[in-house]
């Protein structure tokens, strides 16, 4: 690991200044994503910034009727939360989805967010890859990828972005609150992971020294039920092969509101906005469901090895949209 | 270049001072620092559970903290656990239900277990707990041991064992 110093500044606007003079510098969450990676070799920060004893550790009920989640409450704390657990479960169930407990325990949510591909080649640095070396080239595309996208990939980057709670984030319609040395500004959560196109190590649309400090959810829509569904190698302890993350209101058997975010199938959480707008006003059944998803899923482009996703995904989200829509159906919330 | 930073932090009760390279993990702390060698290095990159300490009474691997960032902060490892000579309940219903093999995952499990139920008494729900409990400490069934304990990989397979261990302790 390369020598680093260590800084743990007690508000975000010394934070920000520390990271906007220093181009090699890093924040510092929880570290379970950025310690790992610097002993990998694949980070090299020469300077880390602790954001994680800052004071975004509250959550908060909003004016609104929303609730924000300060950046550095850690998933554990989060996913715990009787607030969360009654008018958020998504959130929660993403959460306990990921990881272990001790691993939650550590982990803040801004760190979350930003965590990087589980693509083998962008862990092992004596492989070529775009997205940690731009321009080497992505053996990805040719080698190991049943875990990786089937949308929205490039040729130049076929990787997922690993995060559960993302995904939940992505079907509620969850702003992300940051600030920069130009102060501070807001983001729709699915508008903050990029997808590759020809600049794949770029995650995100963030800018150097950008900070998460909180991310906020609007108030629960009225009568919707929703669940996050995730199918993995192993029942536990395992990132996702897909997942999906659905919100349903049915009136009168007609598809009211309808969200779904899909998990590990994109570069970021995949909003499918086609399948949304397809069952707007449409009966709330399985067929409505099986062909809406279809739509989505016409996008996808998967490689010789990761096909299988394209099939998961659709039942995992036609059996999700299909409990949400039975009123006495399992997970009735 | 202040590539290393003065630490203090309280390590089962004492306080433990040093001046580290920033590098040191907590885990390196423990093991090489303090010579605490109950603690673990499996993977040392958060896959397997080996290092599992007790972090402010919060259950971490210490293979992925940072020793600079723990600053003021208490850890609890398996040699802080029992009394003098007498076991904690965990360490004495590992031995009784004979829950592990090599032991080299042993003491990772002990603490996680300890941090387990505190967990599930704080009412904290698992990815298995019914989205309906009610508020309150959550009953630690075989599937929510399993899947609360899922952070503690064992190569010798002594689960079922660790599994019955760990719900004596709980009741
Ligand atoms: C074995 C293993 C299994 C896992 N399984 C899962 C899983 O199934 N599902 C899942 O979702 N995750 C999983 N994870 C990943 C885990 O959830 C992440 O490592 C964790 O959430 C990262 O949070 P952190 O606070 O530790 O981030 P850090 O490692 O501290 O930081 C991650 C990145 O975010 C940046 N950062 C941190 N905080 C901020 C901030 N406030 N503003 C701006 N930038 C910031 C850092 O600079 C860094 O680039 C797993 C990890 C391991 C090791
Ligand atoms: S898929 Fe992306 S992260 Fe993986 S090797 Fe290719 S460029 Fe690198
Ligand atoms: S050594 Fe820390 S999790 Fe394996
Ligand atoms: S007892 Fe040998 S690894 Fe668990």
């Amino acid at each position: 690991m390369k020598e680093f110093r260590y800084e743990r500044p007690t508000d975000a606007d010394s934070a920000v200044a520390l990271l906007t003079d220093a181009p090699g510098a890093a924040y510092l969450g929880g570290g379970t994503n950025l310690v790992d990676l610097m002993k990998l070799g694949v980070a090299a920060p020469d300077l880390l910034v602790d954001v994680s004893r800052l004071p975004f550790e509250e959550v908060e009920e909003t004016d609104g009727g929303g609730l924000r989640v300060g950046a550095a409450v850690r998933n554990s704390t989060l996913a715990a939360r009787r607030m969360v657990r009654e008018r958020y479960p998504i959130v929660s169930e993403a959460l306990l989805s990921g990881a272990s407990a001790q691993l939650r325990n550590a982990a803040t949510v801004g760190g979350n967010l930003l965590q990087r591909t589980r693509c083998l080649y962008f862990q092992d640095v004596g492989k070529p890859c775009n997205k940690r070396r731009p321009g080497s080239g992505c053996p990805a595309r040719e080698g190991v990828h049943r875990d990786l996208a089937i949308l929205g990939a490039s040729e130049h980057c076929v990787a997922t972005h690993p995060s559960d709670l993302a995904v939940a984030l992505a079907a509620l319609d969850a702003m992300v609150h940051l600030v920069s040395a130009a102060g501070p500004r807001s983001l729709p959560l699915t508008e903050l992971h990029r997808l590759p196109g020809d600049e794949p190590h770029r995650d995100t649309v963030l800018r150097h020294g950008e900070l998460i400090t909180a991310v906020e959810l609007p108030p629960p829509v009225p009568e919707a039920r929703s669940a996050y569904r995730k199918a993995r190698d192993r029942a536990s302890y395992a990132f996702a092969l897909a997942s999906v993350a659905a919100v349903l209101q049915v009136r009168g058997g007609m598809v009211h509101h309808v969200r779904i975010a899909f998990g590990a199938l994109a570069a970021r959480p995949w909003r499918a906005r086609t399948a949304e707008e397809a069952l707007l006003g449409q009966p709330a059944t399985e067929e409505a469901f099986g062909e809406a998803v279809d739509r989505e899923l016409a996008a996808a482009r998967p490689l010789r090895d990761n096909g299988y996703k394209v099939p998961l995904a659709r039942r995992l989200a036609v059996s999700v949209l299909t409990d949400l829509a039975a009123p006495d159906a399992g997970g009735q919330r | 270049m202040g590539a290393m930073t003065a630490v203090t932090l309280n390590v089962n009760g004492e306080r433990f001072s040093r001046e580290l390279d920033n590098r040191t993990t907590l885990l390196d702390l423990l093991r090489e620092h303090a010579h605490l060698s109950g603690v673990k290095k499996g993977c040392d990159h958060g896959q397997c559970g080996a290092c599992t300490v007790l972090l402010d009474g919060r259950r971490v691997n210490s293979c992925l903290l940072l020793a600079v960032a723990m600053d003021g902060t208490e850890i609890t490892t398996i040699e802080g656990l029992s009394d003098g000579t007498t076991l904690h309940p965990l360490q004495r219903a590992f031995v009784d239900h004979d829950a592990f093999q090599c032991g080299f995952c042993t003491p990772g499990q002990i603490c996680s277990a300890v941090g387990a139920i505190a967990e599930a008494r704080a009412g904290w729900p698992s990815a298995v707990t019914a989205h309906d409990a009610p508020p309150g400490p959550v009953e630690l069934t075989v599937p929510e041991v399993r899947e609360r304990m899922s952070g503690n990989l064992c190569r010798c397979g002594a689960y079922v064992n660790i599994v019955s261990a760990v719900r004596e302790v709980a009741r």
